[in-house]
């Protein structure tokens, strides 16, 4: 799994009819200091969450596990929204 | 699977069902001569690791299930599998 920062949603009605009624995030993965690293992204939404929030997702297969018996093709969803970070006993709040 | 070292760690309240139960480690993989190998990752525990551990962490979702004990079909795709007591290599090797 990877830790992300919430920048955005997409819409799409055109789409895939498992895809129906699924949330796309545009996440930024950021890392243990919750500073930005690497390209953003489209993952799914499993959670509820919403802009500016800390998760955590979940690439490939597993991605789709989420959504049983439906098996929509995505290969990165958000499983878990983030409440705090701790680092070498370092405590942040997200 | 990597060598890693566990960065920290993150709560979260709102998550997969699966993930319940399971402390939710930041791991940093390493290469053999300890520097950091790419980006940090979140990995569910079956070993209780803490901060500063090594660790031996998958990367496959199978691997990572069964790993944390949880069915086929749970959204994990990393967990730590072990603790690092000591690493061998052939002379030359670094």
């Amino acid at each position: 799994m990877f830790l992300g920062r919430v920048v955005g949603s997409v819409w799409a009605t055109v789409k895939d009819p498992q895809l129906k009624g699924l949330r796309m995030l545009i996440v930024q993965p950021v890392t243990p200091a919750l500073e930005d690293a690497g390209k953003r992204l489209v993952c799914t939404d499993s959670t509820g969450a919403g802009a500016g929030e800390i998760v955590y997702w979940v690439r490939s297969k597993e991605a789709s596990f989420p959504f049983l018996p439906h098996e929509p093709p995505t290969d990165a969803t958000v499983v878990g929204i983030v409440d705090s970070v701790h680092l070498c006993g370092e405590a942040r709040a997200c | 699977m990597l060598i890693a070292r566990v960065a920290g760690d993150l709560t979260a309240t709102q998550k997969h069902p699966s993930h319940e139960g399971r402390k939710i480690l930041l791991v940093q993989p390493l290469n053999l001569d300890g520097t950091d190998r790419g980006g940090a990752l979140v990995a569910l525990d079956s070993v209780d690791a803490g901060v500063g551990d090594r660790v031996l962490i998958v990367t496959d979702g199978f691997a990572a299930m069964t790993a944390v004990g949880r069915p086929p079909g749970s959204p994990i795709d990393m967990a730590v599998i072990a603790f690092i007591d000591h690493i061998e290599l052939l002379p030359g090797v670094s």
